[in-house]
């Protein structure tokens, strides 16, 4: 990698002190990414992915806490800088666009007031320049007459106009990095389509690193650069997106591959992961995706380490698939 | 908007028809004014003669007719105690109650949502412990006992404020007001705090219970996301959120510390219409009864109203339009 990475996140782990005892969210993940590129985590619900988009913001609530590990953007350590420089830093280096556009807009104020509170916050300009941003903000993202819609509230608009108001919210501030939260799920395959659509032309115009939080592997097929795929809090496989999709080679990421529905599998029955995903609180000893995999033996009742496989992929597995014997080295990082 | 209104009007007007009948015939059970107000040597006509003067030798629906015709022309009867009009005695006195009434809320809005607000931000700190704990008390303590607790502390031991009355009063806009005067203000403090006790402890159950929720909404993260102030996010987004389950009860409730208030005004002898009210049960002076209660009916009416033109202020998610049936 050549040039500096916009984030780069090292042995980062986010624990949740409950009741019931310590659940590792985020377990010791590495991943870094470049400007202007696109980062897919994907995973199933509770993997924690989110946990990890929020540990980037510094938005843990209790009972979570960031406990380990460092989060570098550009070389500064989010985990130690202070509360107010963290304030500066968000909304205006790194956003967030969340998962459920019904719930990221405050449903009793204007947007207008939510987009110029977003400048405002951070910079010392005029209410009027300000709403200008706001304005142009809004019809960047594909929202007809802006100067109509500033004035409207949340509940005037549908599911797709809001992410669209959100996205425009987070882009206000021309940040580097942006942490997209499942934007799309909530939305029609045709509004999420544009949405893709338009991020992916603002990241590739502006330099803004991308990280994408999503369970859809075609949407990270067509939009991402690289791949981290998370399993009970640890990621299990990273690397190239095209060669992690063509030739997964940890156990998880194939049968997240095998359980898409395809027309080349048509009649086929689908193939799907067996079990669920472990509860936290509880993970099995040794490899936490052992008690599903098919391939599992009794060296998975040991925690595996990191391996490193060609195309910097890296990969956390004792048995992984080979598709080419020659291509796997055992290393450990 | 003005459908709506005037659909509102048009419904409140069938329920004051309503309660006006459950009213008289209430009154007309409780018991016969004759007794207490005819002296006790009076002959048999002299006290037919005094039931005749008052009409109450007429059947009760004869009665009840009479009195709505008068009504309707704004006479609600006069009084057998001071044979003067009930409405003119209690409109006279009414000034005094409306006082006691908003500076109370006041004191319940002013001292409860911060307070609330606070408990919710910092739920397990032992100030917000000891507000909830204190609210508990403002709840379950009895107004008249506070009241006299409050009297001997700070009228009878430390002598700091007057323990009745109105002290001195100015005339503001037609209305005779204690409050902007030290004196006054000094004699209005206690019966407020008093009265506020029970609304103080629900705003801050209300307020606390909002910001509890509301701060684990998305919403709320979404605008820590955006970088903003924590000021911000809390006097902006999360206040403007709470504000409107604590307008709507508040608003209901006001009418209720009007009509409440007669335990406070009676134990601080203050001169408002609860006291009017309490004096004129005892001597079953049911024209001021009957006027009081009618009062409090459109007072309660009118009240709606203006909570739910209020609640569309505050929550852009309700506009008042005429529901289609």
């Amino acid at each position: 990698m050549t040039q500096k990475p916009t984030l780069d996140v090292r042995d980062l782990r986010t624990y949740f002190f409950t009741k019931g005892g310590v659940a590792k969210a985020v377990d010791g993940i590495t991943f870094s990414i470049a400007p202007g590129k696109v980062l897919g985590l994907v995973g199933e619900s509770g993997s924690g992915k989110t946990v990890t988009g929020f540990s980037i913001l510094g938005l843990v609530d209790q009972p979570g806490r960031v406990v380990g590990g460092e989060i570098l953007y550009r070389g500064e350590d989010l985990n130690k800088v202070s509360a107010e420089r963290m304030r500066e830093l968000r909304g205006v280096n790194i956003s967030m666009i969340f998962q459920d556009p019904m719930m990221t807009l405050n449903p009793v104020l204007r947007i207008d007031t939510q987009m110029i509170e977003a400048i405002r916050a951070h910079e010392k300009v005029s209410k009027e320049i300000a709403r200008q941003r706001a304005r142009d903000a809004l019809g960047q993202v594909g929202i007809a007459s802006p100067d109509e819609r500033l004035r409207a509230y949340p509940h005037q608009f549908s599911g797709g106009m809001r992410q669209r108001v959100a996205i425009a919210i987070a882009l206000l501030n021309k940040p580097d990095l942006i942490v997209a939260d499942e934007p799309t799920t909530a939305l029609d395959v045709t509004i999420q389509g544009q949405i893709l659509y338009e991020v992916q032309k603002l990241c590739s115009q502006t330099g803004t690193a991308l990280i994408w939080i999503t369970h859809d592997l075609s949407v990270v097929a067509g939009l991402a650069d690289q791949i981290c795929v998370m399993y009970a809090g640890k990621i299990v496989e990273s690397g190239e997106v095209n060669a992690v999709l063509d030739n997964p080679m940890h156990p998880y990421t194939h049968g997240l591959i095998t359980s898409v529905p395809s027309k080349n599998k048509r009649g086929a029955p689908l193939s799907q992961i067996p079990g669920m995903a472990p509860s936290l609180l509880s993970l099995p000893k040794g490899c936490a995706f052992a008690p599903r995999c098919k391939w599992s033996n009794s060296n998975c009742q040991e925690q595996p380490d990191i391996r490193l496989a060609p195309q910097n992929r890296r990969l956390l597995c004792h048995n992984p698939i080979e598709y080419n014997n020659d291509n796997i080295r055992q290393e450990t990082s | 908007m003005s459908v709506f209104i005037i659909r509102r009007l048009l419904q409140s007007g069938v329920v004051v028809i309503i309660m006006s009948f459950i009213v008289f015939s209430g009154v007309f059970l409780i018991g016969d004014p004759v007794e207490i107000l005819v002296s006790d040597d009076a002959d048999q006509e002299e006290r037919e003669e005094m039931i005749k003067s008052m009409g109450l030798d007429k059947p009760f629906l004869v009665q009840y007719g009479i009195f709505v015709s008068k009504a309707l022309k704004g006479n609600l009867g006069e009084s057998f105690v001071f044979n003067e009009p009930a409405l003119l005695l209690i409109l006279d006195r009414m000034p005094a109650t409306m006082e006691l009434a908003v500076v109370s809320l006041m004191i319940a809005i002013i001292f409860g949502i911060p307070l609330g607000v606070w408990a919710g931000l910092k739920p397990d700190s032992w100030a917000s412990k000891s507000i909830m704990t204190g609210s508990i008390l403002g709840f379950s303590l009895p107004t008249f006992w506070v009241g006299i607790m409050m009297i001997l502390l700070f009228a009878v031991m430390l002598g700091w404020l007057p323990s009745t009355g109105r002290g001195d009063v100015q005339v503001i806009l037609g209305m005779p007001l204690s409050i902007f005067s030290w004196d006054g203000f000094s004699h209005v403090l206690m019966p407020a705090v008093n009265l506020a006790l029970f609304k103080l402890s629900m705003v801050i159950r209300l307020a606390r219970a909002g910001t509890r929720e509301v701060l684990h909404q998305d919403y709320i993260k979404f605008a820590k996301a955006k970088g903003l102030q924590e000021s911000r996010i809390i006097l902006v987004h999360v206040m403007k959120n709470i504000l409107i389950p604590v307008v709507t009860v508040l608003g209901l409730e006001f009418g209720g510390l009007v009509a409440f208030s007669v335990v406070t005004e009676t134990v601080f002898a203050w001169p408002g219409m609860g006291k009017l009210l309490i004096d004129s049960i005892g001597l079953l002076d049911r024209p001021i009864i009957v006027a009081y209660l009618m009062i409090i009916v459109f007072l309660f009416v009118f009240i709606n109203l203006v909570v739910d033109i209020l609640y569309s202020i505050l929550d852009p998610r309700v506009r008042l339009q005429d529901v289609k049936s």
